[in-house]
């Protein structure tokens, strides 16, 4: 059972150093971003104003709203990054985040390091990756290119080996900032279908996307985000 | 609310402390990183520090007026200790900020940050040793019990590190000036602090270096390896600063611990 709970959740970032009148002008002027507020005497900009939503198994969301709307910082508090400042989130299961599939990477490390890096960062330990690594070689198509430092890669072929071991594990929670498309036409073909694959498996998967096709091909609800505040929450096919 | 945050803390830290597999392994690949295409790695650094303790002995033993056998290793010893000291002070301060990418994006306890920036520099420091090694087949240490505790004053170094370590890391993240000033301050402590000068050297005015809590830090490595005493006054400043450090810490970390991935 995963199964997450979101309860008012409020998330403010404070701007540091800046000059507090015309930054601000500016910010208000522009058409997107969050809600700015002074608190004290510093500047904050208010990413998440009282969210309040409740997830449980099979839910497949897709989050939509504008650029700055708090799509990614509401990505990034389901993945424990930042605790909101006023309110409380409660995630119950193994979280996956795809928001960046090469964290922890390194450009001198050889692609079968990596593989162990990245393993580290998702929070498995070498022994956990051991048996799957033979697998991840395989399914990346990196071959012998596999013991040769990262910086010698293509940018293709280092994301191929970042979505292979990205994607090696199931999880029951499922966090993606747009869909992931890697590779030529051929492995691109592969790589949907072990993302699918991915998704199929996850008890619950948050999606942000501005490609509503894109989510009504993979979810079934819709949760629209704008300013910060969570403006509605819709049933796809209803 | 200030319990909850409170056990998030200590949560923080023990699951942190207990992921072996993650901080050793981030410290390794940073040393990796930057020695990659290099032959001899952190040996050159090392070279480098025995070239100039190798020169300055001699040197500052006749400035100093030092008799060479007992102030040669005394540099030594100091040098190799001070520097592991300051570059872990250094590096604590940006320890939160050099991992901006992994605390932004999940939920990786932060205490595994500074771990990384101890187990790197106790790294180094292995490497260093060698200087000690070479030095101790001129200079013999004294054998005996004392030199047991050795290993335990480098875990005792390593254990203040944490507490100082995860202060100044969220104190820099926070306020970016600061790590310009530590780093001046640790530049003016090497010459406050008896690295290239002994403490006897003072004469009746050696109380001073008993104020100095770096003095501590390298007498507790210091005074087994030179003449096999026990320093149990450093030893008790030691174990001392440990207990306030973290009596400290562990109340401030709660407080702000989920500010920091706001602020780097």
């Amino acid at each position: 059972m995963a199964h997450v709970t979101a309860q008012d959740v409020f998330v403010d970032f404070p701007i540091y150093g800046a000059q507090s009148r015309s930054f601000k002008k500016a910010l208000f002027r522009a058409a997107t971003g969050g809600l700015i507020a002074r608190d004290h005497d510093r500047i904050v900009v208010r990413a998440l104003n009282g969210v309040s939503f409740e997830l449980r198994d099979g839910d497949r969301i897709g989050l939509v709203g504008h650029n700055g709307s708090g799509k990614s910082t509401l990505l990034r508090v389901l993945a424990g990054a930042y605790e909101p400042v006023r309110g409380t989130v409660a995630v119950d299961g193994r979280v996956a985040s795809m928001l960046n599939i090469r964290l922890g990477m390194e450009e001198e490390a050889t692609g079968y390091e990596n593989i162990y890096l990245r393993g580290v960062v998702m929070g498995f330990r070498p022994s956990e990756m051991k048996p799957l690594v033979d697998e991840i070689i395989a399914f990346s198509e990196l071959g012998d290119y596999i013991h040769m430092p990262m910086r010698t890669y293509s940018s293709g072929m280092a994301m191929r080996l970042a979505f292979a071991v990205s994607t090696c594990v199931s999880a029951e929670i499922l966090l993606m900032d747009e869909w992931l498309s890697v590779g030529d036409a051929e492995f691109s073909e592969k790589a949907r279908k072990r993302l699918n694959d991915l998704v199929g498996q996850a008890k619950i998967l948050v999606l942000a996307s501005h490609d509503e096709s894109l989510i009504e091909a993979n979810c079934n609800k819709i949760m629209r985000l704008s300013h910060g505040e969570l403006t509605s929450t819709e049933v796809i096919g209803s | 609310m200030n319990a909850q945050r409170l056990a998030k803390a200590t949560r923080d830290l023990r699951v942190g402390i207990l992921s072996v597999h993650v901080w050793p392994t981030l410290a390794w690949q940073e040393i990796r990183q930057r020695y990659r295409r290099s032959v001899l790695g952190p040996f050159w650094l090392t070279i480098s520090i025995g070239v100039m303790i190798a020169g300055m002995g001699p040197l500052y033993s006749r400035l100093l007026g030092q008799d060479t056998a007992s102030y040669f290793p005394h540099l030594a010893v100091s040098f190799i200790v001070w520097l592991l000291l300051a570059s872990l002070i250094n590096e604590a301060c940006t320890c939160f900020m050099s991992a901006e990418g992994l605390i932004k994006e999940g939920r990786m306890p932060l205490t595994v940050h500074v771990l990384r920036v101890i187990w790197k520099n106790l790294i180094i420091f292995a490497h260093h040793s060698l200087i000690l090694v070479i030095l101790f087949m001129f200079y013999p240490p004294p054998l005996g019990w004392g030199l047991l505790l050795v290993p335990l004053a480098i875990f005792a170094i390593a254990v203040n590190a944490l507490w100082a370590g995860l202060f100044l890391g969220m104190l820099c993240a926070r306020f970016r000036d600061i790590p310009l000033i530590i780093q001046s301050i640790v530049q003016v402590m090497f010459f406050l602090t008896p690295v290239l000068w002994t403490p006897g050297s003072l004469g009746r005015h050696a109380w001073a270096a008993q104020w100095n809590p770096l003095n501590h830090l390298l007498e507790i490595v210091r005074a087994p390896l030179l003449d096999g005493r026990v320093p149990l006054l450093s030893w008790a400043a030691v174990l001392g600063m440990a207990l306030v450090g973290f009596a400290f810490v562990v109340p401030v970390f709660a407080r702000f611990r989920a500010r920091i991935a706001y602020w780097v």
